[in-house]
């Protein structure tokens, strides 16, 4: 009896280390790009390296001062491009919550004729790929004197983005109906209902939705290069490229700086949140 | 519980609607009418049929986009799919600091795709010094064999592109991980009692109950890999020789390189064909494949 018992710790004891190794490995595999950018951007490029490469395979030291270099770059503006892309995200991120709050209270507490045809509709505009409409979106935002301007990147966030309505819509729907029947029969209408029942309870689900369109609006690259013209206007996706496309000139250890100064603000934000970030996509995925 | 009036509902999901019927209805309306005819921007469209589309017929550039997108798409998914689904099975094992492992395999997918783009380019450079990919294959090997120059040819350079895509399975691995969780215990039991293997129970209890969500990701996998543009636009331009050009890149260098703004709504609208088929023709194959709880 003790023999069975032991042999079979034994290999419960080998299961874990094997468990773990492979964990550690994938994990260290997937942090692998992050800590080549890092090597790289504390990199002290050689200095007798040829100009251009930046001396890339021989670094001789460590320093954070590639990071302040990059900052105040000639060849490209990072404080600026940082501006830009958080007057956008803000605007955005604003603009998103707001409305995709209140179509989704729309989509699961108010009972309309029509809703469910409304709603599978709106999944279905998820599946419209943006370069079918990038053309006409450009017409028409050229139309208005938008072209060249942060305009076309924030409004459209103003008019509830699909998957975050859903997401709410999911969120909302896990809230029991008995607290808006109690604050109905209280003489609540649905706007108070909404405001001082449902919106309080669902700060996470808001939250997961701002977050969302905040790394949306970070990473967004083609929306950006479709119609922003001028480069004071770029933002930080935009400027990375052409700092790259600057390589001539640029050595990679600062290319690799600035892509770190771009890159932190995200990772930092997703391992804040990880959890609520998590759990708001499996709520996505499996209780469609 | 009364029903709200049809007016209530409208106004409720109004920012959407008007949202819908701006950014929505209105551009793919136009770009319809756009595709069937020549526009230049400087002056309005001049219908033109169907000529746009019948020149794609002889466009044998089209040609190799729609090949590269295709094989970029059916790859990427078929690897991913399974990278992702082994992931998930192998987070879903009871383990100390869950929330960090799978915190670890989704990170990747938060990098902004620019970022990601910046630090592969780098990562590939054929120099073993230099380039991360070269550098691994020097050690694992011992130095035996030396690694590719990944965008000297079209062959490597979609494969570095492959390669790359599977740092992004974080959504879909989360997505079957909740699949996985809501898998009936008493399945595993009682095919455990019947004398199945856990392989076996993978392949005829596992895998058919999470089939759903293997269709699901599958469809969202399609209209992602339609759309694929940053990462290969700034890594490799689209080169060598247009091995790693695909559709929307096509689209866009058509609209605002070439400025025909017809023959690139032509090209959006055949683009937005392609994922409406395919994916109609998933969901009718998954009526087949896929089992369906309750059903």
């Amino acid at each position: 009896m003790n023999q069975v018992h032991e042999s079979n710790s034994a290999r419960t004891t080998g299961f874990r280390v094997l468990l773990y190794s492979i964990l550690g490995m994938v994990a260290l595999t997937a942090f692998l790009p992050i800590i080549y950018m890092v090597g790289f951007s504390t990199g002290v490029a050689d200095p007798t390296a040829p100009f251009g490469q930046g001396g890339a395979g021989e670094t001789v030291g460590r320093t954070i001062e590639n990071y302040q270099a990059v900052l105040t770059d000639e060849n490209t503006d990072m404080p600026l491009y940082l501006r830009n892309t958080l007057i956008i995200a803000i605007l955005g991120v604003g603009g998103t919550v707001i409305s995709s709050a209140f179509v989704a209270y729309g989509f699961s507490r108010v009972r309309w004729r029509g809703r469910g045809v409304a709603f599978m509709t709106m999944l279905a505009t998820m599946m419209i790929p943006f370069p079918v409409v990038m053309v006409p979106l450009f017409v028409m935002f050229r139309e208005v004197g938008w072209i060249g301007t942060f305009a076309p990147l924030w409004v459209p966030a103003w008019f509830g983005n699909a998957f975050s309505i859903f997401l709410l819509r999911q969120f909302f729907m896990t809230i029991p109906r008995e607290l808006d029947d109690a604050a109905r029969i209280d003489g609540c209408g649905h706007l108070r209902n909404f405001f001082y029942i449902i919106l309080p309870l669902s700060k996470p689900a808001l939250l997961v939705v701002a977050l969302l369109h905040f790394m949306f609006v970070w990473n967004d690259f083609l929306g950006p290069l479709v119609f922003l013209t001028h480069r004071d206007q770029f933002t930080l996706a935009l400027g990375l490229q052409l700092y790259l496309s600057k390589l001539g000139q640029t050595p990679w250890n600062l290319l690799m700086a600035a892509t770190a100064i771009m890159t932190a603000p995200v990772l930092l934000l997703f391992f804040i949140a990880q959890r609520t970030f998590v759990e708001g996509i499996s709520t996505a995925g499996t209780k469609g | 519980m009364k029903h709200d009036s049809l007016r209530t509902g409208l106004l409720w999901i109004g920012p959407w609607l008007l949202g819908f019927g701006i950014f929505t209805v209105l551009p793919v309306s136009l770009a319809i009418y756009y595709g069937f005819t020549d526009y230049t921007l400087l002056e309005s469209p001049i219908p033109v049929g169907t000529q746009n589309y019948e020149r794609m017929l002889h466009d044998e550039i089209l040609g190799t986009v729609l090949w590269n997108t295709a094989i970029f798409g059916v790859l990427s998914i078929f690897f991913g799919s399974i990278l992702s689904i082994a992931l998930a099975a192998l987070l879903s094992k009871p383990a100390r600091f869950q929330s960090f492992w799978r915190a670890a395999v989704f990170a990747p997918s938060v990098l902004p795709l620019v970022a990601i783009a910046v630090i592969f380019k780098l990562g590939y450079d054929p120099d073993p010094e230099v380039g991360l990919a070269n550098q691994m294959i020097d050690w694992f090997t011992f130095g035996a064999f030396q690694g590719p120059n990944w965008f000297g040819s079209g062959f490597w350079a979609m494969t570095a592109l492959l390669l790359m895509s599977l740092w992004s399975v974080g959504p879909a691995v989360v997505i079957y991980l909740a699949g996985l969780r809501d898998v009936p215990k008493q399945l595993h039991e009682a095919a455990s009692i019947d004398g199945v293997g856990p392989v076996g129970r993978f392949f005829h209890v596992v895998l058919p109950m999470i089939s759903p969500v293997i269709l699901f990701n599958v469809i969202i996998g399609v209209i992602n890999a339609a759309q694929v543009f940053a990462v290969p636009l700034i890594m490799t331009g689209g080169g060598p020789e247009r091995s790693t050009y695909f559709h929307s890149m096509y689209v866009y260098d058509q609209a605002f390189k070439f400025g025909d703004m017809g023959y690139a709504s032509a090209l959006g609208v055949l683009q937005f064909a392609i994922i409406l088929t395919l994916t109609g023709l998933i969901l009718l194959a998954g009526r087949k494949l896929v089992y369906y709880r309750g059903a």
